[in-house]
């Protein structure tokens, strides 16, 4: 399912002129934030001193609706900043939370820093490799599950661990691994 | 000295982050006190009491507040620093968790002290649980009437960088930007979020301020050292029997933490290394545990208290494969503005790297030594010394270990008797 599958029938709030920063004309981006989300938009905006420091959150709210960050949503997203495209660019890629291609319904992010290590995370990550079929970094062919191994989730007392879309799960033994993916539909 | 739970002591009770749980045990007193004190006064409190920061760089607290300029007219700012990151580290997550009031009320004090009537939380991305937890206080807070009467919180989530720890990082990336440092000064005491005079503290800092107000400075003075008051939250974590989160005096010893709250090592059950204060601190070999937890103490003793995160060693433990794992994650981390930082942290983790696979060659230890000197201290921030950190002390202090590994003693050291002996005599 890509993201824009899911913008079907959203309101075409903006009530901008297809221009960019500079003024100059462009076609009209292919995605759009509902009313209620523009609405959102503007509440965010609205809690600094400058709205330009509500971009993360609503990058944020971007990946949530449209499933991962494509140019055309860092086009879509700068447009209500008047931010340029580059800049919004710069920022979507240095972050490792957002996604810049299709990403599987559920993300298993494992712990792979000196704690979950000292209790055994390269296992763990082979077992998620081997019951996956994909490699780290890739996500499963019927597109349920991204795998990631990523940096301290600083939760290192539950080592080893991972992150599984906004959960954290501890403690993880091949078997319990088994019983979570299983529950990822 | 180890006996008072003061930031935790609520931790056992399932409701512990609620308001009502937060009213019952004295919850918000400290902030009516304080509403009766010049904001100097609440200054001159904090700075008596010897607190100092817990966010890694152990900076006297009321000493940086003192900081923002006296005559300064427009907006300033209160930051708090949640975006926990630093390898073995855990408290601020507890924290959040589990007594988000003491942070809302902290945040209402210290925002008294340098006339800030808007604070920013900044919580890691990955955070969601906390985030929420937090969040929820924030709105009864305002529900009670604590917040908007002159100051406001806003709640704000980070995207995944472990650079946003570090305060201009934070800030630049609070502003809506990438997570890029500046070169201090100017300090963010003097120009920082916005353009304005902004205190950077950590969540855990800020927690300690309601007891001080209540109890007093010399009351939190006395629970620590000369130079350090109070107690902390130390992460434990690594091949020990109960890992988990300890409130102890900064003046326990590493050895006590180990063995006694952390009921000792496990694995083969003798102790080969420490790292003492987060993946950034130096590493101390079994027999340097001797030192107490303390800013200077650790100072004294080679490496930092940092976050205070404890990660423990046992014997079977490859220091080459630790660092490869800890190198991997400043390689990784890096934001790439610096050239020493952004060119080192990836040559040295792929030589390490070849090291443990057995491909190392013989002056590639003397290579990453020399290129770690260098660059220290040369860059805009403190992440390479951090990084710097590790890199020298692992292979100084095991470099037997290492050397094992580049004459082709294996891909792997694994506790072998010939690597112990190698070790034994680095
Ligand atoms: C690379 C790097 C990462 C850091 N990460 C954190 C962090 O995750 N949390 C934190 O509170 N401080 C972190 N710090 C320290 C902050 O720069 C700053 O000193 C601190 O937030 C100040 O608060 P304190 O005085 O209350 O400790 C980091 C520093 C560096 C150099
Ligand atoms: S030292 Fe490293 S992390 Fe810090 S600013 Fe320079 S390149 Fe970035
Ligand atoms: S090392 Fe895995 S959570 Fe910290």
């Amino acid at each position: 399912m890509s993201g824009r599958d899911r913008t079907d029938g959203a309101t075409r709030a903006s009530s901008r002129p297809p221009t960019d920063h500079a003024g100059l004309e462009v076609p009209a981006p292919t995605v759009a934030f509902s009313a209620e989300q523009l609405g959102e938009v503007r509440r965010l905006q609205g809690l600094y001193p400058d709205r330009r420091a509500a971009l993360l959150p609503v990058l944020h709210l971007a990946q949530e609706t449209f499933g991962y960050i494509s140019l055309e949503v860092e086009r879509y997203v700068a447009g209500l900043f008047d931010l340029t495209p580059a800049h919004v660019h710069e920022v979507v890629t240095f972050y490792t939370m957002f996604f810049r291609a299709p990403k599987g319904r559920h993300v298993v992010a494992v712990c792979h820093n000196l704690s979950c290590h000292l209790a055994g995370a390269p296992a763990i990550v082979a077992h998620l490799q081997g019951r996956l079929g994909i490699h780290v970094g890739e996500t499963t062919a019927d597109g349920r599950v991204t795998l990631q191994s990523v940096e301290c989730l600083c939760a290192c007392e539950h080592a080893p661990m991972m992150q599984v879309d906004d959960r954290y799960e501890f403690g993880l033994t091949p078997e319990k691994v088994d019983r979570i993916l299983e529950g990822l539909r | 000295m180890t006996a008072e739970k003061i930031l935790t002591r609520n931790f056992e009770r399932a409701d512990s982050h609620t308001l009502t749980a937060y009213l019952e045990t004295g919850g918000y007193t400290a902030w009516q006190k304080a509403q009766t004190l010049p904001p100097a006064a609440i200054t001159e409190e904090v700075k008596q009491s010897n607190l100092r920061g817990l966010g890694g760089a152990g900076f006297p607290t009321g000493t940086k507040w003192s900081f923002i300029p006296k005559n300064h007219t427009g907006p300033v700012y209160l930051v708090i620093n949640a975006d926990e990151g630093e390898p073995g580290t855990f408290k601020d997550r507890y924290l959040l968790e589990r007594d988000p009031h003491a942070l809302i009320e902290g945040m209402l004090i210290a925002a008294r002290a340098i006339r800030s009537a808007t604070g920013f939380v900044y919580v890691r991305g990955e955070y969601v649980e906390p985030y929420r937890r937090f969040s929820t206080a924030v709105s009864e807070a305002y529900d009670a009437g604590y917040l908007g009467k002159g100051f406001d919180v806003v709640v704000h989530r980070g995207a995944g960088a472990y650079i946003c720890g570090e305060e201009t990082g934070l800030i630049s990336s609070l502003e809506g930007k990438k997570g890029w440092p500046k070169l201090k000064p100017p300090f963010p005491a003097i120009k920082g979020a916005f353009g304005a005079p902004t205190i950077v503290n950590n969540v855990e800092t800020i927690c300690h301020v309601p007891h001080i107000i209540t109890r007093g400075a010399g009351w939190f003075a006395s629970l620590g050292t000369k130079t350090q008051g109070g107690t902390r939250m130390y992460s434990v974590s690594g091949r020990v029997r109960r890992p988990g989160v300890y409130e102890a005096s900064v003046a326990i010893t590493l050895r006590r933490l180990i063995d006694e709250l952390a009921d000792g090592v496990t694995g083969n059950g003798r102790l080969k290394a420490v790292v003492p204060g987060g993946a950034s601190a130096a590493i101390l070999r079994a027999d340097e545990i001797d030192v107490t937890m303390d800013v200077d103490g650790l100072r004294n003793a080679g490496t930092m208290a940092g976050s205070a995160g404890v990660i423990v060693m046992d014997e079977t433990v490859s220091i080459p494969e630790a660092l490869m794992v800890v190198a991997r994650f400043y390689a990784h981390e890096s934001c790439g503005q610096c050239t020493p930082c952004r060119e080192s942290t990836g040559w040295i983790y792929k030589m390490v790297r070849r090291i443990v696979e057995g491909r190392g060659r013989k002056d590639d230890l003397d290579t990453i030594l020399d290129v770690a000197r260098r660059g220290a201290g040369t860059t805009i921030c403190a992440f390479y010394d951090g990084a710097v950190g590790p890199y020298i002390s692992y292979i100084e202090k095991f470099r037997g270990e290492f050397e094992a590994l580049i004459d082709g003693a294996g891909a792997r050291v694994v506790a072998t008797p010939a690597s112990r002996a190698a070790t034994a005599h680095a």
